[in-house]
C-alpha cells in the first residue's frame, strides 16, 4: 500500500530510509508521533479491564535501561578487567 | 458557513456509546517481553529462538562488561526477587479486589440506568392514563353546564319572587291607604253626627224626655205589678 500511512512495524527494512524521509519531523509532528505511540501503548497494555503487571513493568524496565545508558560512562570506570 | 477543514462525522466512530474496554491486555511473556517478539522470531528460529537470543545477548554483555557487575546488581537482584515474590503471592487477591471495585461501579451505573428506565416507564403509564382521562372531559363539561343552567334558573326565579313581592307591597299600600281613608271618613262622620245630635238636645227637650221616661217606667212597673 502507500508508504505514508503505514506504521513503523509494517515498514520493511529496505524501505526504512524512504519512510524516514516521508516522516514529519516538525515539533508538532514529533509531538503527534509521541502522543500516538503513548496512546497505542496505553490502550494496548494499561487501559484494559483485567490488566496485569506487564503494563508498568515494561515501562520500568525501559526506564532502567535508559538510566543505565545515561550513566554508562561513569559505570565503565568500575570494570573488573581492563581487557576483554 | 461550515469550516471544511474540520472532519464532520466522516468516520464510523461515535463518542457514545463507548466501545467496551478490551478484557485482557496484550500478551506479555515473563512480564517484560511482548508476545509479538516471540511470534516474530518463530518462523525462522522456532520456539527456543528468543531464549537463545536472550542468553547470547546476556553472555555477550557480561563478557565484554558492557553490563558491569557492581553493588547495584546485588541491590537489583534483591529488589527484583522481593517484587516477584510479592506479585506471585498477592497478585490474585489484588486482582480480585480491583475486579470487585469495578463490578460495584458498573452495578451502580446499571442501577442508575435501570432506575431511569423504570421512572420513564411509569411516566409513560401516567401519560396514557391522562390521555384516557381526557376522554371524560365531555362528562365534566355537561355537569358544569347543568350547574350553570341551574344557577341561572335559581337566580331568575329569585328575581321573579322579588318583583312579585315588590308589586304586592305597593298594591297593599294602596289598599291600606283607601281603607284608612274610608275609616277616617266614617269615624269623622259618626263623631260629627253625634256631636250635632248632642248639641241639638236642648235642656227643654232633655226635661221632656226624662219625664216621658219616668211615666213609661211607671206604666211598665204597673204592668209588671199586675203580671205578678
Amino acid at each position: 500500500g502507500p508508504l505514508l500511512e503505514r506504521r513503523l512495524m509494517d515498514v520493511r527494512l529496505g524501505e526504512l530510509p524512504l519512510w524516514l524521509v516521508t516522516c514529519d519531523f516538525s515539533p508538532q509532528g514529533l509531538l503527534g508521533g509521541v502522543q500516538k505511540a503513548w496512546s497505542s501503548y496505553y490502550n494496548k497494555y494499561i487501559n484494559v479491564k483485567r490488566g496485569g503487571p506487564a503494563g508498568i513493568s515494561m515501562l520500568l524496565a525501559g526506564y532502567c535501561l535508559l538510566s543505565y545508558g545515561w550513566s554508562y560512562q561513569h559505570i565503565k570506570r568500575h570494570r573488573w578487567r581492563k581487557y576483554h | 458557513v461550515l469550516h471544511a477543514t474540520r472532519p464532520v462525522h466522516t468516520t464510523q466512530q461515535r463518542l457514545a456509546p463507548l466501545p467496551p474496554l478490551p478484557e485482557k491486555g496484550g500478551e506479555v511473556r515473563h512480564g517484560l517481553i511482548p508476545e509479538e517478539f516471540f511470534q516474530f522470531l518463530y518462523p525462522k528460529t522456532g520456539v527456543t529462538g528468543p531464549y537463545m537470543l536472550g542468553t547470547g545477548l546476556l553472555l555477550y554483555f557480561l563478557s565484554k562488561e558492557i553490563y558491569v557487575i557492581n553493588h547495584e546488581t546485588v541491590a537489583a537482584a534483591c529488589i527484583l526477587s522481593v517484587i516477584i515474590y510479592g506479585i506471585k503471592k498477592f497478585g490474585a487477591d489484588v486482582a480480585a479486589f480491583a475486579d470487585k471495585l469495578n463490578e460495584e461501579k458498573v452495578a451502580n451505573a446499571l442501577a442508575v440506568k435501570n432506575a431511569a428506565i423504570k421512572g420513564l416507564e411509569t411516566a409513560i403509564e401516567e401519560e396514557k392514563k391522562e390521555q384516557w382521562r381526557v376522554e371524560g372531559r365531555s362528562f365534566l363539561f355537561d355537569a358544569k353546564r347543568n350547574n350553570i343552567a341551574m344557577l341561572l334558573e335559581t337566580n331568575y326565579r329569585e328575581r321573579l319572587m322579588t318583583v312579585y313581592n315588590e308589586v304586592k307591597k305597593r298594591l297593599d299600600y294602596q289598599v291600606a291607604l283607601q281603607n284608612l281613608k274610608r275609616q277616617k271618613e266614617q269615624d269623622h262622620m259618626i263623631q260629627w253626627v253625634e256631636k250635632n245630635v248632642v248639641q241639638s238636645i236642648t235642656p227643654q227637650q232633655q226635661k221632656e224626655s226624662i219625664t216621658k221616661c219616668i211615666l213609661d217606667l211607671k206604666a211598665l212597673s204597673k204592668s209588671v205589678q199586675v203580671a205578678v
